[in-house]
């Protein structure tokens, strides 16, 4: 296989989802309902995006004690509830993370 | 260096972003992206580490860093050369892998309206998983301030170059990977992300959205090529949807 096609045909396709929205920008109206839905995305991702990094450890579920990431998460979600500070919550999970691995 | 901690510090506070200069919406971007680009560091690594021992080029794993600048991408992509899948097996999953991508570029859509088409153009290439949560925060604390292009830049740079810088060094290094993927680093990027979502839930469809997407994501990790994310992410869309429709828009 020519890996530099694949690497051009990957591109393409990579680049393409992420450029054509924003060149619509502007010259399109959505309809009210998709710009609704449009609005619930970054919740949406993020989230699932958090619970498979903190949930699926080593490709299983894993709900335990002994999942460190998921604990950070937890505690992170609740240093975020109380301050709603990015930068309080990122040093308060890591934080938590460390200890765990380091004294547990 | 306690002055650089505290201006950080304050950056990060500060609530008016009207007030900065490029230069500094430049260094803000980058420094809310630090987290992500930790966390994204040892799978550069191994990402180049995998392309070494399945003897790609060096060419051809930098220049797919390069030019594609995907990470889940890139790494589905090699699995399937190195299962010896036919080209537009893998142009393909590939493609509906980045079309999570396509609802980030949809929901900015709102915000880039004025921006030059160039401008937009290159842009949409850096967007990532990372830079696109640091830019929805942004959006979701200061929405209609000045200066977002410099910030999203600034995101885009710092995590453009780390990500070349680590596909290299794992190229490099080869099979002497350091444990650098067992020190779980990746957790920096699960706890800038719930200090990004948390602050954006307000309504109850928001959570409604969050919790939907959190067991679905859950419950379908097993789906091939990622495919549970985009339906997760789908599914609790119409869940935040069909909420808010239902209590009216809060």
């Amino acid at each position: 296989m020519n890996e530099w096609l694949l690497i051009a045909l990957m591109a393409a396709v990579t680049y393409l989802p992420r450029y054509l929205p924003l060149a619509l920008a502007g010259k399109v109206r959505l309809p009210p309902i998709l710009e609704l839905g449009l609005d619930f995305v970054p919740i949406a991702v993020l989230t699932a995006i958090i619970g498979q990094s903190a949930l699926i450890r080593d490709g299983a579920l894993d709900m335990s004690l002994g999942n460190y990431h998921a604990i950070a998460a937890l505690v992170a979600f609740l240093v975020a509830l109380v301050t709603r500070h990015l930068f309080i919550t990122i040093v308060a999970g890591l934080a938590c993370f460390t200890l765990l691995k380091v004294f547990v | 260096m306690h002055n650089l901690v505290y201006n950080c510090v304050l950056a990060l506070n500060d609530p008016e972003p009207s007030m900065h200069t490029p230069a500094k919406q430049l260094w803000l971007g980058a420094l809310e992206t630090l987290p992500l680009v930790v966390a994204a560091f040892p799978f550069g690594i191994v990402f180049g580490a995998m392309a070494n021992t399945m003897e790609l080029g060096l060419a051809v794993t930098v220049g797919m860093s390069a030019i594609v600048f995907a990470g889940a991408s890139q790494f589905i992509a090699l699995t399937l050369l190195a299962g010896a899948a036919a080209l537009p097996v893998i142009v393909m999953t590939v493609f509906i892998v980045n079309l999570r991508q396509m609802l980030y570029s949809a929901n900015l859509m709102h915000h880039v309206g004025y921006w030059p088409q160039w401008q937009r153009a290159v842009l949409a290439f850096f967007l990532t998983d990372e830079t696109f949560a640091v830019v929805s925060d942004r959006l979701n604390r200061h929405p209609g301030a000045p200066g977002l292009r410099w910030f999203y830049l600034g995101s885009a740079i710092f995590m453009y170059s780390f990500w070349q810088l680590s596909t290299a060094l794992g190229y490099a290094l080869g099979g002497q990977i350091p444990g650098l993927s067992d020190w779980g680093l990746d957790v920096a990027m699960v706890v800038a992300f719930v200090g990004i979502v948390v602050p954006a839930l307000r309504a109850h469809a928001d959570w409604a959205c969050a919790a939907v997407a959190l067991v679905s994501a859950v419950l379908t990790h097993d789906w091939p090529h990622q495919t549970g994310l985009l339906f997760s992410s789908l599914l609790a869309v119409a869940a935040g949807m069909l909420i808010s429709r239902r209590r009216g828009h809060e």
